[in-house]
């Protein structure tokens, strides 16, 4: 309530307003640290001894830095080979994400073509799928295919499509205006032409974000090549940091070495192109449960 | 552009032919076969999805809705055994009532959790502060980590004597559980874990408070409404949609945990007591360690069935609480 009098100077609106934004500063301090620690832990541990690790109560800076923890780690198994298989999975479905999505999403957005409303539709409800609902018959189809211990299974359904990049991008593409395209028509470009001379250099934005995504995905993918892929030279990073489970008892100092490089290049890509995590997830939110 | 151009010359070229026609007529034939051409371009560039949905997604359901009254064990033949696989399920598997248990346990919690959590650090994001930036990126940091690198993070998180977690909880002269070994821990262990990431859909909320015009609160000062009255009357309303959302798929999602689970348990086990065997970690062992496709098939459905009816309601329940802009007279 306002009063009537004058006021004090701790009951003025700017007063209140700088009592609040200290609180609110200080939460989120204390809310950042929060976040922060549990990787400071991961880096803190991928240094330590095995000693130090097992030390009660634990020590947050390391005593000593042991930096080949992490060449020692590398060499526990192939982790170039799988490093680098991890890397063409997520090369190569990014591309077919981008290139196919994007295609899609210029039919549903600028084409008028029947049915295209009632398609669309659909395209939405298959967001509300389950995706474990369909993972039994995949691999049965995929293992009649014989494709088990291949990467097609991996990635020939990047190049089909994704409800979810489709959606994102055909938002994006509706804000671009008709009268580009009824320009081109005109000139006679067909709508190849159109999505690859107009379309993709105006969604430069929204590419991107699907590109970091499906990177970002492939890179963290476990399901797939758990599923898929039998032969130890054809492992991705994520399964190959499963092996450590089972095959090094628990040594922790590895274990966390290994889970700092492999989370690097996801981190790095996070804040090189924050700004269009930032946007793409304005969508994507809530999809990745 | 040089192709565009050879297209103009390829339409001029066919233009004399069309010019021999009736006028009226090739008027008609040329409107229809923009259509035509249009409908066409529209199926072919949709063409890789309509692929993708028949051959993953509807081929797959009815597949699986086929197999699941079968005993199909992909090297067998398939047996018609009627609505046996769907009578185990209830009759006969004990591990099947727990994993459906843990799971809507973990539900329950984690969607009410997720969101007031989402809203809450929007909310705090909102304010016009020093440094925002850099919070928003930090908050968000963790969404885009995931795999099997941030289990293993959290286990060692969560040891019981040299973990940080209880590490932490020990200065404020809290007595830390054992969390992972403990079946009364493990799910909240999950859920701890889960609140580290929940700045992913903070995002969203907070694009939409930052749509919010200012007008709305500077009006509302002026008559002296409290911050939380202006959140409950103004911002609530405002993000309602958005929350809506966030539940349907936040459910679907919780719905559909598996690699926590599998990956931060002794091979997919289900961890102590089972307190963490979840529904397809469950159906995941049916089906990819004993090959038990037909059951696998029938809980694929089952969970399917869930999902749908939870959606369902949730949008029928939407309808009351969801405030939608020109919808209320503005």
């Amino acid at each position: 309530m306002s009063s009537t009098t004058a006021p004090r100077f701790y009951e003025t609106k700017k007063f209140k307003k700088k009592v609040r934004h200290t609180f609110v500063t200080l939460l989120l301090l204390a809310g950042s640290t929060l976040i922060l620690m549990p990787l400071w832990w991961m880096i803190s541990t991928s240094l330590k001894s095995p000693a130090e690790i097992a030390q009660y109560p634990p020590t947050f800076f390391p005593k000593e830095f042991n930096f080949n923890n992490y060449i020692e780690a590398w060499q526990t198994a192939p982790f170039t080979r799988w490093a680098l298989n991890t890397l063409f999975l997520a090369v190569v479905g990014t591309i077919g994400s981008v290139l196919v999505n994007s295609l899609v999403a210029y039919a549903f957005a600028k084409i008028k073509f029947k049915g295209r409303n009632a398609l669309f539709v659909i395209v939405l409800s298959t967001m509300l799928i389950p995706g474990f609902v369909t993972m039994v018959p995949q691999y049965i189809l995929f293992s009649k295919l014989g494709w088990i211990d291949t990467y097609l299974p991996l990635l020939v359904p990047a190049f089909l499509g994704s409800a979810f990049f489709i959606f994102l991008l055909r938002q994006f593409m509706m804000g671009i205006p008709n009268e580009l395209i009824e320009a081109a028509v005109l000139d006679g470009a067909g709508h190849l032409q159109i999505w690859w001379n107009i379309m993709l250099p105006l969604t430069k934005p929204a590419l991107i974000t699907v590109a970091i995504f499906s990177f970002n995905g492939a890179w963290n993918d476990l399901l797939g090549p758990l599923l898929y892929i039998n032969d130890e030279s054809k492992y991705t990073l994520q399964i190959g940091l499963q092996t450590f489970k089972g095959t090094v008892q628990t040594q922790w100092h590895y274990l966390m070495a290994m889970s700092v490089t492999v989370l690097l290049p996801v981190i790095l890509l996070f804040f090189f192109f924050q700004k269009y995590f930032i946007e793409g997830s304005n969508i994507s939110s809530g999809t990745k449960g | 552009m040089k192709s565009s151009e050879s297209t103009l010359v390829h339409e001029e070229a066919g233009s004399p032919v069309t010019r021999e026609r009736k006028t009226v007529e090739s008027a008609r034939t040329k409107g229809l076969s923009r259509k035509a051409k249009d409908n066409l371009a529209g199926y072919l560039f949709i063409s890789p999805w309509i692929i993708g949905f028949l051959g993953l997604t509807l081929g797959p359901l009815l597949f699986s809705l086929a197999a699941s009254f079968t005993d199909y064990n992909i090297t067998s033949k398939m047996n018609f055994i009627g609505l046996e696989n769907y009578k185990r399920m209830f009759t006969m598997d004990d591990l099947f009532r727990t994993s459906l248990f843990n799971t809507i346990y973990y539900v329950i919690f984690s969607v009410p959790l997720t969101t007031a959590g989402a809203i809450l650090l929007a909310v705090l994001l909102n304010h016009k502060i020093k440094g925002m930036k850099f919070f928003r990126t930090i908050y968000y940091l963790p969404a885009v980590l995931s795999g099997v690198a941030v289990y293993f993070l959290w286990m060692q998180l969560l040891s019981p004597s040299t973990g940080l977690v209880n590490t932490m909880l020990g200065w404020v002269g809290i007595d830390g559980p054992a969390w992972l070994f403990d079946p009364e821990w493990t799910k909240p262990a999950l859920l701890l874990m889960k609140m580290w990431s929940v700045g992913g859909g903070m995002l969203l909320y907070l694009a939409i408070m930052q749509g919010v015009s200012t007008q709305m609160y500077e009006a509302a000062d002026i008559e002296g409404a409290s911050p939380w009255q202006k959140f409950y009357h103004i911002t609530l309303p405002m993000i309602s949609p958005i929350i809506f959302f966030d539940v349907i798929t936040s459910t679907i999602g919780a719905f559909q945990i598996f690699q926590e689970a599998y990956v931060m348990t002794e091979n997919g086990s289900g961890g102590p007591g089972n307190s963490l065997l979840f529904y397809n970690l469950h159906m995941w062992n049916n089906a990819f360690e004993v090959f038990d496709m037909g059951y696998a098939s029938a809980m694929a459905w089952l969970l399917f069935i869930i999902v749908m009816i939870l959606t369902a309601v949730n949008m029928k329940l939407g309808k009351r609480w969801v405030h939608y802009e020109g919808g209320n007279g503005k």
